[in-house]
């Protein structure tokens, strides 16, 4: 098997046995870099130079018997994500030559976590789409076809670990910009509990709804990754003094007895059959296991997706303002059209005299969605949906139809909206593209998504195969 | 005819700005003390706005908010939380300012003037400073196409600022100045600001306008007029008078032609004492406020409220009045020596210490408030052993002084006679010609009985 397509549980295991290096390791990511990059479109900028250094020093560090968390792990990071003094686009042409001054919380726990920084990933810019297609650099191909998208808005952090660029990439869910990509190539994605994983340093999209989490090939490399990241950041105030557990601790202790939830309606006519069979599918996988299922209702589901685009919007409008012209020397035409389309959107719902009718209403609907899941967990430990209503679309297929671009987040924004974790885990392919299903849970809840997700993974071992056949 | 000028009631209300002295910014752990600071050298990803940065708001910032609006007798709402007032200015790096909207702080307050009027104070809240503008003009025609540019200063982007909004509750400038005053020596006695105009610490805008008063509609009506002018660039307690009073002849002149003033801000020009037009307003500005995402909301205890009034100190009304009481002192010195809290609280050790060496409290304020003692360069046990070396050095003969006395009456029979019709200044002459005989100063409460015996 090439290295750079192993587990980070696997490849802690080969350094410490001195199999092969970290860098190794990092090298053999900068052969599939090379090889496909260019074709795939995946990063943004690479840092290689500081990623050798890292190796090295992970090296040094391994032959000294020394241990940590992801010691010489090779990771991708979204290009949203602020690094000192390497280039930080947001994959928009506003920042084309912005170096920032200081890390991000994640960055920073990560580089102490020992990992090494590969590079920066494509995204749509400012994280705004479901596709990948609006990044100002051109979008990122879909590895399993590269006719179709990866799903956005992390479509280069997921292309990156499915293809073996990268052993795991960091990302943010807004609206399912982690699990929508994650679903559609093979990988597992998770959007922890709002406010679990500091967002200081993370450019913004929509500051209540901005999620920190992160790609890996299994279940369990996502927990070890969570167990770096997590916790309380001083720096964000929005993050609670919540203890953080080992998340990889009952990892393997079943599903026996778990009530699994099942919403009646994620499961609706605009659903793909193919996708709904391959859920069924592994609910009654659950079921043999021992887990109970529960069909349950979220009435509230059906106004989301308004919700979301009303109140998303208008907190990405005052955030893109600090964009004006005079410090990050392009001017605001520099944004793209989707940008402005949410920036038009946002300043109108804000506005006098829209203000209660559309920014509070959706507020109101908002909690209302919350206590629809509320609601719900007092029933189930856990609730299984699709990640998506449909398989990955061609590329160009939807650029010009915003609306049905938004309508790919409807299984996805009510999760953001309601501030729960979400974890995206591969179920299959279908006609040879990757799907997934999410597993949601009340807040705080990610050890147990975790083991449920774990428990279908060690039985069908779908990470194990990769576009490539590497 | 105060405040009624040509037939017009005048309507002021007034927003005030105070810098707190915090030793962090509002929102990120930068220096606040930005005075003649290097440019930008208070400065981090937070304050600059740049990409990613988030704001964790100063605790004790807070506190010191709900202290002011406690001191200015507001309630405090058990729920409050910030806001985001989005508009595009250069000194603004996020493109919006954090403040507070419809939930702030303290509500509902009133400061009282010495007349007994009450200024109502509609609300105080908390928000941040911006950046320091300094625009460059050079007129020297040069290769380069323009050599007119404008520099930004970070440092005080993100200082902790108070804002107190009154009521349109003032009909002259002097009302305005007592509030004022008595505002600044609030904040100060809280210790929580310097409260110095000329440093920006304390910054102030009156909205004036006119109503004229007619028969039919009383100038008690509840009625504003139509239109108001809000003042900026008053920075100095001299400029405040000024310029409302400008304001007033200006808008008078334009009502009596039979137009309104127009709506707009206009400038205070220090070297005319006029105001100039800045901006006109034909619309309100359109903030387009919303709940801060990133700053949970700020949700008080009972305890919390509770714990901040016990740590509240005695403040200015209630400390002139326990002088008057407790010192058996008149009001006029009791204003003196509450004037500023470190005076007040000199004077009560002062007395203490005094009580030891049998000085009253109005001796010892006598000697502080005549001698204008310098409280920073004398403690206050050392004062006391000045006041009683200086009345004990200047003891003279009892028996010498009548002689003097006596000698004085003598030389001018006038003064014993004006002294019967009951003019009780002559007493303050004889007093003087006795200190010119003795060349000394002396006890002139001991002299003073003397002279009354002499005169009887």
């Amino acid at each position: 098997m090439k290295l750079s397509h192993l587990s980070i549980k696997q490849a802690k295991k080969g350094l410490k046995e001195k199999q092969f290096s970290s860098v190794d390791l990092l090298n053999s990511c900068f052969e599939e870099i090379k090889k496909r990059n260019t074709n795939l479109n995946v990063f943004l900028t690479l840092s290689e130079k500081e990623a050798t250094e890292q190796a090295k020093k992970a090296d040094k560090l391994i032959a000294n018997r020394q241990d940590l968390p992801l010691l010489g792990i090779p990771i991708a990071l979204k290009d949203l994500f602020s690094t000192k003094g390497i280039r930080t686009t947001a994959a928009s042409k506003v920042l084309d030559d912005y170096i920032p001054p200081y890390d991000a919380t994640v960055v920073k726990k990560l580089k102490n976590a020992g990992a090494v920084i590969v590079g920066k990933a494509n995204c749509d810019a400012w994280a705004h789409g479901s596709s990948g297609e609006n990044s100002d650099f051109g979008p990122t191909k879909n590895p399993w076809n590269e006719a179709y998208i990866p799903g956005g808005s992390s479509s280069g952090s997921a292309v990156s670990v499915t293809a073996g660029m990268a052993l795991a990439a960091t990302g943010t869910d807004t609206g399912g910009s982690i699990r929508l990509p994650a679903s559609f190539t093979n990988t597992v994605g998770i959007k922890p509990t709002y406010g679990r994983v500091s967002r200081y340093g993370i450019i913004a999209m929509a500051s209540s709804l901005d999620s920190i989490g992160h790609f890996t090939k299994t279940v369990e490399d996502s927990a070890s990754l969570l167990n770096v990241t997590a916790g309380k950041d001083e720096l964000d105030a929005t993050t609670p003094p919540v203890e953080v557990l080992d998340y990889a601790k009952d990892l393997n202790k079943g599903v026996k007895g778990l009530k699994i939830g099942i919403p009646k309606e994620y499961f609706i006519e605009g659903l793909d059959k193919k996708i709904k069979e391959e859920i069924e599918k592994a609910i009654k996988f659950y079921e043999k296991e021992g887990a109970q299922i529960i069909d349950i209702s979220l009435p509230n589901t059906e106004y989301a997706i308004a919700t979301y685009y009303i109140i998303q919007p208008a907190e990405v409008s005052s955030n893109l303002a600090r964009y004006d012209g005079i410090r990050f020397g392009n001017a605001r035409e520099t944004f793209g059209d989707e940008a402005k389309r949410r920036i038009m959107l946002g300043t109108f719902t804000l506005s006098v005299g829209y203000y209660d009718a559309y920014y509070k209403k959706a507020m109101r609907v908002r909690t209302l969605i919350k206590q629809d899941f509320d609601n719900a967990f007092e029933k189930v430990d856990a609730i299984i949906a699709p990640v998506s209503p449909t398989m990955p679309w061609k590329l160009g297929e939807k650029v010009n139809d915003p609306l049905k671009m938004y309508l790919s987040d409807v299984f996805a924004a009510p999760i953001n909206l309601a501030g729960i974790p979400g974890l995206s885990v591969p179920i299959g392919f279908i006609d040879g593209l990757p799907v997934g299903m999410q597993i949601l849970g009340p807040h705080f809840s990610e050890s147990l998504l975790f083991r449920i997700g774990q428990h279908y993974e060690i039985n069908h071992n779908w990470h194990e195969r990769n576009p490539y056949g590497l | 005819m105060k405040g009624i000028h040509m037939g017009y009631k005048t309507i002021i209300g007034l927003e005030v700005h105070v810098e707190l002295k915090t030793d962090s910014k509002m929102f990120c752990s930068c220096s606040a003390d930005y005075f003649g600071q290097e440019p930008n050298s208070h400065t981090c990803p937070v304050c600059l706005g740049l990409p990613g940065a988030l704001p964790v708001p100063n605790q004790k910032a807070i506190e010191w908010c709900v202290k002011i609006g406690l001191a200015l007798n507001c309630d405090i709402p058990m729920f409050s939380k910030f806001d985001r007032k989005n508009y595009f200015y250069p000194d603004l790096p996020k493109g919006y300012q954090i403040s507070q909207y419809d939930q702030p702080f303290c509500v509902n307050g009133h400061i009282t003037l010495e007349s007994g009027k009450k200024i109502g104070i509609t609300r105080v809240h908390m928000e941040e400073d911006t950046a320091k503008l300094l625009h460059q003009f050079e007129n020297q025609k040069s290769e380069t196409k323009n050599q007119n540019y404008s520099l930004i200063d970070f440092n005080r982007s993100g200082v902790p600022l108070v804002e107190i909004v009154t009521e349109p509750d003032f009909e002259t400038a002097d009302e305005v100045k007592e509030y004022l005053q008595k505002l600044q020596q609030i904040v100060r006695y809280l210790d929580v600001s310097n409260a110095d105009m000329e440093k920006g610490n304390m910054r102030l805008e009156p909205n004036i306008s006119l109503h004229k008063i007619t028969n039919r509609q009383p100038a008690t009506g509840n009625r504003l007029p139509p239109y108001k002018v809000e003042v900026k660039n008053i920075n100095s307690f001299a400029f405040v008078g000024k310029a409302i009073d400008y304001e007033i002849k200006r808008q008078a002149e334009i009502l009596e032609q039979g137009e309104t003033p127009l709506q707009e801000t206009r400038g205070f020009v220090e070297k005319t004492s006029s105001t100039v037009s800045q901006r006109i307003k034909e619309e309100a500005n359109d903030y387009r406020y919303f709940p801060e995402p990133d700053i949970p909301p700020v949700c008080w205890t009972e305890t919390q409220i509770l714990s901040l009034k016990s740590r509240m100190p005695e403040l200015p009304d209630k400390k002139i009045k326990r002088f008057e009481k407790e010192y058996s002192l008149p009001k006029a010195d009791s204003l003196t020596l509450t004037k500023d809290r470190e005076t007040a609280d000199y004077f009560e050790e002062a007395v203490s210490s005094g009580k030891n060496h049998n000085l009253t409290a109005k001796q010892v304020a006598n000697y502080l408030i005549n001698k204008k003692i310098n409280i920073t360069e004398i403690l206050p046990a050392k004062l006391i052993g000045e006041i009683v070396k200086s009345s004990k050095t200047n003891d003279v003969n009892p028996e010498e002084l009548k002689e003097i006395v006596r000698k004085i009456l003598k030389d001018n029979p006038q003064v014993t006679a004006d002294y019967k019709k009951g003019k009780g200044s002559v007493i303050q002459f004889i007093i003087g010609q006795v200190m010119y005989i003795l060349r000394k100063k002396i006890d002139t409460e001991v002299l003073r009985k003397l002279i009354l015996e002499e005169l009887k």
